[in-house]
């Protein structure tokens, strides 16, 4: 700080309160109602403070879901959200790591054309091609099926930038070293390139996860089985309609739920920076 | 940039790229190809039967009132959108840059959001304004404000914005943090010594620094409005009522998905396309700016 001023440090504490506060109370309400009785919820206003139903509500969401809407339990659309949240981030870097060093180490015809070609798909998300795309998906008999709702969410261009960018700060030398003892292109890649690629791999796995986790048009259209709802899917599918048909206090624990996984991994992330 | 040292073959590359190229031709080119097609036919409601109709799915678009109005819908929401959110957070962060003691308190929390997905933070917001049971509703009916989002457009839309820019702080808040963390030390403090208050050093110095990063967060934000917001819709409003809050992009799932007019949301697939390319360019062109700094 430059100097002091009481009145402003005052005024930044008062901002930052009222943000924080703004930021907070909708997280902090929906905890609280996880932990209410549906009767306690109706009772407007609604207490704020914890309840005594945490575990009778949790209990009831994980193993027999609700009773209204969507009645698959919700331990099994967690396993679904955590098929996709790790699918999509492995096959990403899986897919994406190959593509640059192709592009980055190798000289070969049309490989401007193909990176242009693997770039251009940021300019076509899966909300400007919803039909086609369904469509393609069930001609490959892929609805509701785990490679159904990961594959497509997969190719990445960022990704594959991010690798491609990472690789041409690799110094030449390390090639150039390799080759002369004699390694192949593989052996390159396995012995130098994946592990000097760890910190980039770690940075979009946390990412890519919340973005596998956090799904929701994908699954969407491609999950209208029960079965194979994720977590996301399934607390929409409970709301049935008019407020107070819902079991609000079941809704909120399945959010609370949903919202654990990806915010544990993030703030991880950002405390490691 | 190319590397000086590279290997030789003639078929590994191909083999490196064929699981990238493959997913994108099938599940990127294949359905944005099928996409302009299908938007220059006319298909009965069973896809059995088209026939080629040249342009007129795009001139009954454009004929389309409700069409019209979903296009003034997502001007106001997204300008809403992003303006809110980037002045919120670039306030927050400038704030939270400021302060010594509960620093860390502060930014954990703002940042709290970033993670939780868009249609639970509608489904949160949704149950805070629920017309019958909503706590905040509850506050608002003390002052006298009569408050139901399922059958008034404006307050549905006020909804949405409200939910959406309160996902998008956190994200904003980090660049702008960053941003002013990049700021050098001694400018601050020769502006101060020349006597500048704070107002004035915010306006003269870091704000014409930070302008890259707004410039950054504001196409973010807007690409964020259009597109990611679906959830946020989904899961509260569904575009109503009366298509009040029926943005572009919940029209093409709407008009294809619930009313099966394959070619009519084809077309409009191909206008949010062609929207989404000049996006992405005025995004390259800002980019190509930055490097030459």
């Amino acid at each position: 700080m430059v100097e002091k001023r009481p009145l402003l440090d005052f005024i930044t504490h008062a901002v930052l309160i009222v943000g924080a506060f703004v930021i907070a109370f909708p997280l902090y309400v929906t905890f609280v109602a996880s932990t209410l009785s549906l009767d306690e919820i109706m009772s407007v206003p609604m207490p704020l403070l914890p309840g005594s139903h945490f575990v009778e509500n949790y209990s009831q969401v994980l193993f027999a879901g609700s009773t209204t809407g969507s009645q698959e339990a919700v331990l099994s659309m967690l396993l679904n959200s955590t098929v996709m949240a790790l699918a999509v981030p492995l096959g990403k870097i899986t897919i994406s790591i190959l593509s640059s060093f192709a592009i980055v180490y190798f000289r070969f015809p049309l490989r401007n054309f193909f990176f242009w070609m693997i770039f251009v798909t940021l300019m076509l998300p899966v909300e400007v091609r919803i039909i086609p795309t369904f469509k393609v998906m069930a001609d490959l008999g892929l609805l509701n099926t785990y490679a159904g709702l990961t594959l497509p969410l997969i190719a990445s261009a960022t990704a594959t930038f991010l690798f491609r960018q990472f690789f041409m700060t690799i110094p030449d030398e390390l090639a150039e070293a390799a080759r002369m003892d004699g390694a192949g292109p593989m052996r390159f890649f396995w012995d130098v390139v994946v592990p000097l690629s760890k910190t980039t791999m770690a940075a979009l796995f946390v990412i890519q996860f919340i973005y596998g986790w956090n799904q929701y048009l994908w699954p969407l259209l491609i999950a209208s089985d029960e079965s194979m709802y994720t977590v996301v899917i399934g607390i929409k599918r409970m709301i049935v309609g008019g407020d107070a048909a819902n079991e609000w206090n079941l809704i909120m624990a399945t959010a609370m739920l949903a919202m654990l996984p990806p915010g544990t991994r993030g703030n991880r992330k950002m405390s490691e920076q | 940039m190319e590397k000086r040292v590279v290997f030789r073959s003639a078929w590994l590359p191909y083999v490196l790229l064929a699981p990238q190229l493959a997913i994108t031709v099938v599940f990127f080119f294949w359905p944005a190809g099928q996409a302009i097609w299908y938007s220059f036919q006319l298909q009965d409601a069973f896809g059995l039967q088209s026939e080629f109709v040249g342009f007129d799915n795009f001139t009954s678009l454009f004929a389309d009132p409700h069409y019209l109005e979903s296009f003034k819908t997502t001007a106001v929401f997204s300008v809403a959108v992003a303006g809110l959110g980037i002045m919120i957070s670039l306030l927050l962060a400038t704030m939270a840059d400021r302060v010594v003691r509960g620093a860390l308190i502060y930014k954990t929390v703002l940042i709290w959001p970033y993670a939780v997905a868009a249609a639970v933070a509608g489904v949160l917001w949704a149950f805070l304004f629920a017309p019958s049971i909503g706590i905040v509703t509850f506050v608002l009916k003390g002052f006298g404000i009569d408050w139901n989002w399922i059958i008034n457009g404006d307050q549905a839309m006020l909804l949405i914005i409200i939910a959406s820019v309160w996902k998008q702080i956190s994200y904003n808040f980090l660049f702008f943090l960053a941003g002013l963390q990049s700021i050098p030390k001694s400018l601050i403090e020769a502006a101060a010594i020349d006597g500048a208050g704070p107002a004035r050093r915010f306006w003269t110095i870091v704000l014409p620094l930070l302008s890259p990063t707004a410039f950054f967060l504001l196409v973010v934000n807007i690409v964020y409005a259009f597109f990611d917001t679906f959830g946020v819709i989904d899961a509260t409003t569904q575009g109503g009522p009366a298509q009040a809050t029926q943005i572009l992009v919940y029209k093409v799932y709407h008009d294809g998905v619930k009313a099966a007019d394959i070619g009519g949301s084809s077309a409009q697939s191909v206008i949010l396309m062609i929207i989404v390319i000049a996006l992405t360019a005025v995004q390259f062109k800002y980019i190509e700016r930055k490097v030459q700094y």
